[in-house]
């Protein structure tokens, strides 16, 4: 039995090495789990192999997968053999082939058939350079999940967030899973609430890089920076609109922190949202675009208040903390996820919008923040310090699956999911 | 004769000034104008100088320092603290406001950054909101002194630019303040 939870605790607690500088680290599982054998794809000799790799460590890390490596290779136009996989456990089996084109480009091919049934589920294909051959995988993995579970599969999104080394801050871009970290800026001073565009082509921030903080436009694919919020005081906690046409920022133009709206060009005067005596800030919207979450300590201590944008009183939305902060909805809005503080412990929490109100601690060490969900509403990433070190965690809404991706360079926080791939 | 000592006098000053701060350049002109003066003195009197045949008298003067570089000055205090979840300029600190606020309207081309600070616990955001909260309550203390709006800016690092970092409440309390940051 004591070898049996041994054999347990090591099977949940993976340590998969990614790049050189970032390790992502997976437990738990989810509260089902499909069994699926994913082969390894035909290639040709100058195919590269990884896109299987790729995919089988995405559905494993999801939680939702008990991926099944039948030691095998499976093209997609081949009959998979059924008694073999079933003998394996296995409902389900992934074949493919990645095979390289005239034009250097690669075309992955791929199939998935029910093994139970012993009948094909479909199959796709898509072409990519070979420095995206690591996101085909992704997409590949992606589809299989929808087509398992019925939901959108998060691994071809990006993420970004801050890192800190020594006096270095970088904002970083990477895959879901802490590959492929590429750094879009650079600066001695700090960069905090980075917020990606609805259609992941720019990230909003507040940079302190001219002694105080200001917002930024930051277009991803020329580098070029707007300072979108620069008026007299500080200028922070871009949320973008649905539509990607304006941001919600906090303000201090007239006097204490107040949300305004400005064009995401920076064009314009900004039209004033919220109007408190004390703090208005961390702007929301809600996916809808109709109505704004944002923290305020007009109470008397900071909570969470919703405001309709077409003009209404804003309502106070959470109860049974002093300090409740940081809101984030859901994509489907049916979640909200925030700051709490409890008994000294910051942790970030998720509650039911709707229904039971219902209320999931995320957290682990309390000394959490920012948290951010993921496109499909599965999962919420965060920000968690531990032994003097800050890290990257993300949760599945439930609780269940949990990843932590931590940066032997130093620091990382301040996570914001990116939107689907276009 | 007389217009050639102020000369001397004016490139003295301007040694001791270079002195004092690093990175200054001396004045070419004024370099080139006192140097027959001293040649021709070092001559006629040697290597002594002026005033060698205790007859002579050599004037210098000091010239008046700005009062904010004079470590002895009032002006010399550039942070305010805070008590723990507290927005109010406490009376020990006083002084060190009223000081400022006299020097900003004694000196009308001076500007005041007031830079606002958190400890590290919490939202990043909503310290940030706080840390305004703070530089916020010292710009309201300068204008009810008569500072106009112009002079100052009130702007927040929230927990971002920490004096202290250390998890123990002594640096928690040290990154509860407002500085004074002059442009």
């Amino acid at each position: 039995m004591r070898q049996v939870l041994l054999a347990a605790v090591v099977a949940l607690s993976l340590p998969i090495a990614a790049q050189a500088q970032m390790r992502l680290d997976v437990s738990g599982v989810g509260a089902t789990q499909y069994p699926i054998a994913i082969a390894n794809f035909a290639t040709d000799a100058r195919a590269p192999e990884q896109v299987a790799d790729v995919v089988r460590s995405d559905l494993a890390r999801s939680g939702s997968f008990r991926v099944i490596d039948p030691g095998v290779t499976l093209s997609e136009s081949a009959a998979p053999d059924y008694a073999s996989m079933r003998s394996r456990g296995a409902d389900a089996v992934l074949g493919g082939s990645v095979s390289r084109l005239p034009d250097g480009r690669y075309d992955i091919r791929y199939r998935l058939a029910d093994a139970v049934r012993q009948a094909p589920l479909g199959g796709e294909s898509l072409v990519v350079s070979e420095h995206d051959l690591r996101f085909g995988g992704h997409r590949v993995a992606d589809w299989v999940f929808e087509k398992i579970t019925g939901e959108k599969g998060i691994f071809s999104t990006r993420i970004a967030f801050v890192s800190k080394q020594g006096t270095r801050f970088k904002l970083n871009v990477a895959d879901w899973d802490g590959e492929n970290v590429v750094s879009p800026l650079t600066s001695p001073e700090p960069i905090i609430s980075p917020s990606w565009s609805p259609d992941g082509t720019r990230i909003a921030y507040v940079s302190f890089e001219s002694r105080k903080p200001v917002v930024y436009v930051h277009t991803l694919a020329t580098g070029q920076r707007v300072p979108v919020a620069n008026f007299k005081g500080s200028n922070s906690a871009p949320a973008w609109s649905p539509d990607g046409r304006t941001l919600a920022v906090a303000l201090t133009r007239d006097g204490l922190s107040q949300i305004y709206l400005i064009t995401a060009d920076g064009s314009g005067a900004p039209r004033r949202l919220t109007t408190s005596p004390g703090i208005d800030t961390e702007p929301a919207f809600a996916p809808d675009g109709k109505s704004l979450y944002f923290t305020s300590d007009r109470g008397g201590s900071p909570q969470i208040y919703r405001m309709p944008l077409d003009g209404g009183t804003p309502a106070r939305v959470t109860f049974g903390s002093s300090y409740n902060v940081s809101p984030r909805v859901s994509p489907d809005g049916r979640l909200l996820a925030y700051l709490t503080r409890r008994d000294g412990r910051f942790l970030v929490a998720v509650r039911d919008l709707a229904g039971t109100g219902q209320e999931t601690i995320l957290s682990e060490t309390g000394r959490e923040e920012s948290p951010s969900f993921a496109p499909n509403s599965r999962w919420v990433m965060f920000a968690t310090q531990a032994n003097g070190h800050d890290s990257l965690v993300a949760v599945t809404v439930d609780g269940r699956v949990r990843q932590r991706l931590t940066s032997s360079a130093g620091d990382i926080r301040e996570p914001t999911w990116g939107p689907f791939p276009k | 004769m007389k217009s050639r000592i102020r000369l001397a006098v004016v490139a003295l000053a301007t040694a001791f000034l270079a002195a004092c701060s690093s990175g200054v350049k001396l004045d070419d002109a004024s370099t080139q104008g006192s140097a027959p003066i001293e040649s021709r003195d070092a001559a006629a009197q040697g290597a002594a100088g002026a005033g060698a045949d205790g007859r002579g008298i050599q004037q210098v003067q000091v010239e008046q320092r700005d009062p904010l570089n004079d470590p002895a000055s009032p002006l010399a205090k550039r942070s305010i603290y805070f008590d723990f979840d507290s927005f109010v300029v406490r009376d020990e600190f006083r002084p060190t406001v009223e000081a400022h606020a006299r020097y900003l309207l004694a000196n009308p081309t001076r500007h005041v950054v007031i830079q606002g600070n958190t400890d590290e616990r919490g939202s990043r955001e909503y310290n940030l909101a706080l840390g305004q909260k703070r530089a916020e309550a010292v710009r309201r203390a300068m204008t009810a002194l008569g500072v106009p709006d112009s002079q100052m800016e009130a702007v927040s690092f929230g927990e971002e630019r920490p004096r202290a970092t250390g998890t123990d409440e002594a640096s928690f309390a040290e990154n509860r303040r407002a500085d004074l940051a002059y442009q």
